[in-house]
């Protein structure tokens, strides 16, 4: 707030020339001066001009990508082979196999809620558990180490957890049950999960440290125990930012894509059985990428269609998970 | 039973049996908070152990096939003799181009969110929307800026036709290439890569497989070769038939861009945008006010302060980010699978619209095979990625060690 203020006045000082000091100038020196303050009101407004339109740059983006996947989806569904009712209500996803093809976006939907959920199963307990540990329990000797393992975990490429998943985590499972196929939704959720488990974590983490100390000494006062202040008081205080924390790993589990390409195969299908393979919206946007597919047909179309859906689904769980820590946000001051 | 003072003792201490039974949950709840704490531990541990897994697995499968060769060779349909030079070419490219993109335009974002405080109403509003779609830009998946890419740097979609293939030229030259029974290269200009065949006819100039100049002596399909081997060099059968080539320099810049490298970078630059934005940002954020007051007292305009205070303070913090978002632009695959595919390259790009490919999509290309050997080379591959990132992130620690004093 000072700073607003003292700006505003310095700013007001600087157009009021008359406020200046009269001094015994040089009518030349004088002339030369208001000059030179024009000149230099040009370029501060050029630099405005500058800045805001790099500034502007990131609505262009939001515009484009709404714009791109807004009129390639219509063009999608003008197509004869694809109707609304198909796209919502069909259970089969079959775009580019020859002879009857379906469009129905199911499958592709469950496939992608099934590998979240398990990611989230996975990461909502390690994440909320390693988030209670950091901020509540942790000497700072341990921080110092798990923060950084953490923020490692964090930092590697989805790629390699896709290799991951498809070198061990899909071996192991395979050696425990003899049911897993090789491209399965349970190792490719499992790896989702772990690498979902640092933004949980640390998000979750911050929100409980913004618990104030007077909180957990209230607690201790009444003879309560340290798990009593993590869990029962320190906890529900950091709700809101835990609830924002599980969203925003949600949003990024599905659009999550690496992973899912390499270790969860490639055959949509309408099933809970996470041993079996299955397709994620990106797992198929991948495969789209790959193939030499026409620029025109309703396949490369289907691609927009499915890419819109996600975009959908990954920006209502961004500004729920931003509504909810601004809306539920308990405040002590 | 009293004190020593002569008050009644209270009942609870008078009872020994009593007592114990009282604080006996007392003694639960100890128990429970050392179970707790155990199983914070081994949740904590699980963490490390999955890292010391990770790192484990990739080591012991990465190491024995990784080696010089494999930096400086392209990939083979051998696994013994595949190597990843074009990947690490290519994310050279590719991330240095997408910096050089973005970081100006996040600064620049962050410098106008964080310095300028204006005072219409109006705009303030519009500031905050932006704030607020920034952060949601950083939400959406990077495959979806794939798609972006794809329709509107590869193929420019409302403004050519939609097949990705080049419509404006700069620097390149098309040739019909010929051979002649001296097995010479000649090589005749010509203006387009849709331009009718060349005729070979008696003086028309053409240049030799070192691009110097030569006049063309055309003979009929029965006439004898000539004998002298300086004529024999420019000589061609009126029935010889071309084939069209291409030569691009390394200016070669066309419109649309293709599945090229600046398509690739200009989609990975709005990727990592966001993270710039925010990053520069909080740098900015930690510069004190103090400092921009005095730059201000001084008689320092908005824009001599923040060219001579802010940002040299600020810094150290945005080059952190900066490098950190470069370090998640080297392991971006996803929006560039959707750029370039899966492509089979023996050659780093040469130009801005040349084909690429880079080190994550050559993991991800070598991990999807069914053959365990490619598993190897993936692994090895993704050692090279992790040296290079923690490369990366130890210059970044060390910048924020070495620059970042407390201004306050």
């Amino acid at each position: 707030m000072a700073r607003d203020l003292n700006i505003r006045f310095l700013h007001e000082h600087d157009m009021n020339s008359k406020n200046t000091l009269e001094m015994p100038l040089s009518p030349e020196s004088r002339v030369r001066g208001q000059a030179a303050r024009r000149a230099r009101r040009v370029v501060e407004a050029l630099i405005v001009t500058v800045l805001g339109t790099s500034t502007g740059i990131t609505l262009l983006v939001t515009a484009a990508i709404l714009l791109v996947l807004g009129v390639e989806t219509v063009q999608f569904f003008r197509q004869e082979e694809v109707t609304l009712r198909e796209f919502f209500f069909s259970l089969r996803w079959n775009p580019l196999l020859g002879g009857e093809k379906h469009f129905g976006i199911w499958p592709l939907l469950t496939g992608t809620l099934l590998i979240s959920v398990i990611g989230l199963a996975v990461a909502v307990p390690m994440g909320l558990v390693t988030a209670i540990y950091l901020s509540e329990y942790a000497h700072p000797r341990v921080r110092a180490v798990l923060k950084p393992a953490l923020e490692l975990l964090a930092g590697i490429p989805t790629v390699v957890y896709g290799f991951f998943a498809l070198a061990f985590i899909t071996p192991l499972l395979k050696w425990l049950h003899e049911g897993f196929n090789s491209y399965n939704a349970l190792s490719a959720g499992i790896a989702v999960g772990i690498l979902i488990v640092p933004i949980v974590s640390s998000i979750a983490e911050d929100a409980m440290r913004a618990v104030p100390n007077a909180l957990r000494e209230g607690v201790y006062g009444l003879g309560g125990t340290r798990f009593d202040a993590a869990v029962k008081v320190v906890f529900p205080a950091a709700l809101s930012g835990i609830v924002a924390a599980v969203l925003l790993a949600m949003a990024r589990a599905v659009g999550e894509t690496m992973v899912v390409a390499l270790a969860a195969g490639s055959t949509p299908r309408l099933a809970y059985d996470p041993r079996l393979e299955t397709q994620t919206m990106t797992g198929f946007m991948v495969q789209m990428a790959m193939g030499d597919v026409s620029n025109f047909g309703v396949e490369y179309y289907s691609l927009y269609a499915v890419a819109a859906t996600l975009f959908l689904m990954t920006f209502s769980l961004t500004l729920l998970g931003a509504w909810v820590r601004r809306r539920y946000q308990e405040k002590y001051e | 039973m009293n004190d020593r003072s002569g008050h009644p003792l209270h009942p609870l201490l008078a009872d020994p049996a009593l007592l114990r039974a009282r604080l006996r949950p007392a003694a639960g709840r100890h128990r429970r908070e050392r179970l707790f704490y155990l199983l914070c531990l081994a949740v904590a541990g699980s963490a490390v152990l999955i890292l010391v897994l990770l790192f484990g697995t990739i080591t012991i499968m990465g190491l024995s096939t990784l080696s010089w060769q494999f930096l400086t060779v392209p990939p083979s349909p051998s696994a013994a003799d595949s190597g990843m030079y074009p990947a690490i070419m290519g994310s050279i490219w590719v991330v240095i181009l997408a910096m050089l993109a973005a970081l100006p335009l996040g600064t620049a974002s962050a410098v106008l969110l964080e310095e300028y405080r204006p005072r219409s109403a109006w705009i303030r509003n519009a500031l905050h929307v932006i704030e607020l779609n920034i952060t949601n830009l950083a939400g959406v998946p990077s495959v979806v800026y794939g798609i972006l890419g794809l329709t509107v740097f590869v193929y420019m979609f409302p403004l050519f036709d939609g097949s990705g293939k080049p419509v404006v030229e700069w620097g390149v030259r098309y040739y019909d290439q010929f051979y002649n029974e001296a097995d010479t290269v000649l090589l005749v200009p010509v203006s387009s890569l849709d331009a009718p065949p060349v005729v070979p006819t008696t003086g028309l100039q053409a240049y030799d497989a070192n691009y110097r100049p030569v006049t063309l002596r055309v003979i009929g399909p029965d006439d004898p070769w000539p004998e002298d081997p300086e004529r024999a060099r420019v000589t061609l059968r009126s029935t010889d038939m071309g084939g069209r080539i291409s030569e691009k320099s390394w200016h070669y810049f066309c419109l649309p861009f293709g599945r090229g490298v600046l398509a690739g970078a200009l989609t990975l630059a709005l990727v990592i945008l966001p993270t710039i934005i925010i990053a520069a940002r909080e740098a900015l954020r930690a510069v004190p006010d103090s400092l921009r007051e005095g730059s201000f007292a001084l008689g320092a305009t908005r824009w001599q302060t923040i060219r001579r205070v802010t940002l040299p303070a600020a810094l150290p913090g945005i080059m952190t980010g900066s490098i950190l978002a470069m370090s998640r632009a080297i392991g971006e695959a996803a929006p560039l699978i959707m750029i370039s595919g899966i492509v089979f390259l023996s050659n780093p790009p040469r130009h801005l619209m040349d084909d690429f490919t880079v080190m994550p999509l050559q993991i991800f290309n070598w991990a999807q095979r069914p053959q365990a050997d490619f598993h190897l080379l993936a692994a090895s591959g993704i050692i090279v990625l992790l040296v290079i990132l923690l490369v990366f992130n130890s210059i970044a620690l060390f910048i924020r060690q070495r620059y970042q004093k407390p201004l306050s």
